[in-house]
């Protein structure tokens, strides 16, 4: 292969005057987890409170549930990016649409929605697994108890469903971090988005691609450890998780 | 105390559960209830607290109207005690915050007195040093004790058992039992679903056989044991019997 | 506002949209989903096979793949794959690569570890009996592997791998990245030189939302009689 490596140019300066290459890439980093747990965060919550509709015995309820997962789950991301960034402006009254394109930061904060209500589907629907999992007598007990639905969810229910989905939460969080890197569509510049733009300025291509797949790494890694901690601190003595 | 009045349901369309079934337990009665697997008892112990919908027909729990819309369906379920098949117990909670727990979310005690009450009920049962484990900690008979105990820490009314003892080890049915019996002694308003015969012919007032959804018999213990009116009813008695 | 909505531009881009983007994005998908589960097999029995070396490189690709942003592997291929090939073929430059075959590499390579994690699922739900069953009559493990696991693997998990492709349908859009005009690309290229973000973008999303959605009614169908067939 006839490419001329050079490691050194991560800590030559950047041509944005931010520092050296390195630091371009750190600042892409901060902007992917910021991004990603703002959007994680609203899957966790719309994502939440539509499994539990599903699992509901209305019609209404399980409908609505029904109806989010599949709006978000059957369009490609980046479309849906393309309709918060670009078609709502416009579909709203033109002094709400202008308001919403002057947004400082708008890339940043459509990315954290988009990524956040598209992953909230799949949060949703392992809710709803995790919910259903758990022994029909379970809500039937907390009901005789004199509990109400919502108490029910709140303190038997849901503490056990979040526990038993908490391995496939850790891989939509990671999920959630690799799709926030779709918003480079929307012109957000996170770690890929570094990467690209020091591609262009230094034509170090595989250098850069090479640091941001690095730090995505250390990033899952972190976030694997962490979760794997979290597991571990709200595990049940004596209470064995189906494998 | 509790009154059944010509109660009919239906799972779906067609499946008629419940077919025009009629009886009532006095204050301080025990009632066991039996037949086969499939004829509908767990069914018909459910709709006394509301755990299932009725279609036809009327229950009345202490003057109160079960299947008017109108009444709080959470305050009548605190006040009547449920013991489940596989005992129910919440796995995410110590013992001891399983009694507690609908103490202080439905009746509003205060956490000390919830305790308090918590502790002499597992005193009671016997189980007063296990109050800081798990339930998975604990052997099916024990799990079984505490669910008696969470139920009467509510100080109910009359208490419902839905084959308290069928998933247990045999060596573990004795255990759970006697806390009965004691319980029925000291005047508790019971309506069980057992198969243990042992058990009806020690403290029950009356015995009720179903098949298919009907009630087929409904006698004082001695005259069910004496002489079953019905082939049925001999039938089933003769197979549980030999055993 | 929807007042000005301009179906004309849509219907005058209907041409163009289907043959070229549509077409450009059902041949990815569909390239991409046959490559990735020959490969993907391929991966799997690697990790399921004796030779631990073998099974260690096969689950760190795994691994490493799926630790990757889509977009990221999309960039990587295409600036690498001139070189893997220039490398392959001798050639004294990097040599070019089509826009076609360079996404097409990305998603066969990308694709197959996602598609080796369900036949791995998939030969590991097929009972030990089965290739016990095989090397009783004496068929060798690639002939068990290849008429008797495989086949059931297959089978087992086609639902699975049939919403993993409705997945990568999604996915190719991706390759917008790149300026290639996919469906995707060809409703934002119409978008951008009429000035009608809204009509194309909203066109764009019905149509990609309509047939994800009759594809994965399908499977669901088709898991119901799966489901009642075993
Ligand atoms: N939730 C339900 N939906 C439909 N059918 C049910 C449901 N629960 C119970 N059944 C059916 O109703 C009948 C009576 O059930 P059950 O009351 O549990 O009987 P038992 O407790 O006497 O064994 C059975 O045939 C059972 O299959
Ligand atoms: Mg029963």
């Amino acid at each position: 292969m006839n490419y001329n490596w050079n490691w050194h140019i991560f800590l030559e300066p950047n041509p944005m005057g931010t520092g050296t290459y390195l630091d371009l890439l750190l600042t892409g980093l901060v902007v992917t987890v910021k991004v990603s747990v703002l959007a994680w965060i609203i899957a966790l919550v719309s994502g939440s409170v539509i499994g539990v509709l599903r699992t509901l015995p209305s019609r209404t309820a399980s409908w609505i549930g029904f109806c989010w997962v599949e709006f978000f789950r059957n369009m490609p991301l980046l479309v849906q990016l393309f309709l918060w960034f670009f078609v709502l402006p416009e579909l709203l009254p033109r002094s709400a649409g202008l308001w919403l394109k002057q947004l400082p930061n708008a890339p940043f904060w459509t990315a954290a929605i988009g990524v956040g209500l598209f992953m909230s589907a799949r949060v949703a629907v392992q809710l709803q697994a995790g919910i259903t999992s758990l022994p029909r007598g379970q809500k039937q007990a907390s009901t005789a108890l004199g509990l109400t639905t919502v108490q029910t969810y709140r303190y038997v229910l849901l503490p056990m469903a979040f526990r038993i989905i908490l391995p496939p939460l850790t891989s939509e969080f990671l999920n959630t971090i690799k799709n926030s890197a779709v918003a480079i569509t929307i012109g957000l510049i996170e770690l890929t988005g570094e990467a690209r733009s020091m591609q262009e300025f230094s034509f170090q291509v595989f250098e850069a691609f090479t640091a941001a797949t690095v730090l995505y790494l250390l990033l899952n890694f972190v976030v694997v450890t962490a979760m794997r901690f979290l597991e571990r601190y709200v595990a049940i003595p004596g209470y064995i998780t189906g494998k | 105390m509790i009154e059944i009045n010509h109660v009919n349901k239906w799972y779906g369309p067609t499946f008629q559960v419940l077919k025009d079934c009629t009886t009532s337990v006095a204050k301080g009665e025990v009632v066991v209830v039996c037949g086969p697997s499939g004829s509908g008892k767990s069914t018909l112990i459910k709709c006394v607290n509301a755990l299932e919908p009725i279609q036809g027909g009327d229950i009345v729990l202490d003057g109160v109207k079960v299947n008017d819309p109108k009444t709080d369906l959470p305050k009548l379920r605190s006040r009547v005690g449920m013991v489940f098949q596989h005992f129910e117990l919440f796995p995410h909670l110590r013992i001891i915050d399983n009694l507690r727990l609908a103490q202080e979310k439905v009746l509003g005690r205060k956490s000390e007195d919830a305790t308090a009450k918590g502790m002499k009920l597992l005193e009671r049962v016997g189980l007063k040093e296990h109050a800081k484990k798990f339930p998975a900690e604990l052997s099916g008979g024990q799990q079984q004790r505490v669910a008696i105990a969470r139920a009467l820490a509510m100080d109910p009314i009359a208490m419902l058992f839905d084959e308290p003892t069928s998933a247990l080890d045999p060596e573990m049915i004795s255990e759970v039992l006697d806390v009965m019996v004691d319980l029925a002694r000291e005047g508790m308003t019971m309506m069980v679903v057992t198969h243990e015969m042992g058990f009806a012919n020690k403290v029950a007032d009356r015995v009720i056989f179903m098949d298919r959804g009907e009630i087929v018999e409904d006698a004082k213990k001695a005259d069910f044991f004496g002489t079953p009116r019905s082939d049925r009813a001999q039938k089933f008695l003769s197979k549980i019997l030999q055993h | 506002m929807l007042g000005n909505f301009d179906f004309d531009v849509i219907r005058r881009a209907l041409p163009y949209l289907f043959l070229e983007g549509m077409r450009f994005t059902l041949t990815l998908t569909a390239l991409a989903a046959f490559g990735g589960l020959v490969f993907g097999t391929l991966i799997a029995l690697m990790r399921l096979s004796s030779y631990k070396v073998l099974g260690r490189i096969a689950g760190f690709y795994v691994d490493f793949i799926r630790s990757l942003p889509l977009v990221l592997v999309i960039f990587w291929f295409y600036f690498l794959v001139p070189y893997i090939g220039q490398w392959v073929t001798g050639a004294s430059r990097p040599i070019t690569v089509g826009a076609f075959a360079s996404s097409l590499i990305t998603f066969i390579a990308f694709e197959a570890a996602y598609f080796s994690e369900i036949m791995r699922a998939g030969i590991q739900s097929i009972s030990k009996g089965q290739p016990a069953a095989a090397s009783a009559l004496g068929l060798t493990y690639a002939q068990s592997m290849r008429y008797v696991v495989l086949p059931q693997a297959f089978r087992n998990m086609l639902p699975v791998l049939l919403t993993q492709t409705i997945v990568l349908f999604q996915d190719t859009s991706l390759v917008y990245v790149l300026s290639i005009p996919d469906f995707l690309g060809a409703a934002s290229k119409v978008a951008q030189r009429d000035g009608r973000l809204v009509e194309m973008y909203l066109f764009a999303a019905l149509v990609y939302f309509v047939i994800s959605c009759v594809a994965s009614f399908g499977v669901r169908r088709l898991q119901s009689r799966i489901a009642i067939v075993r």
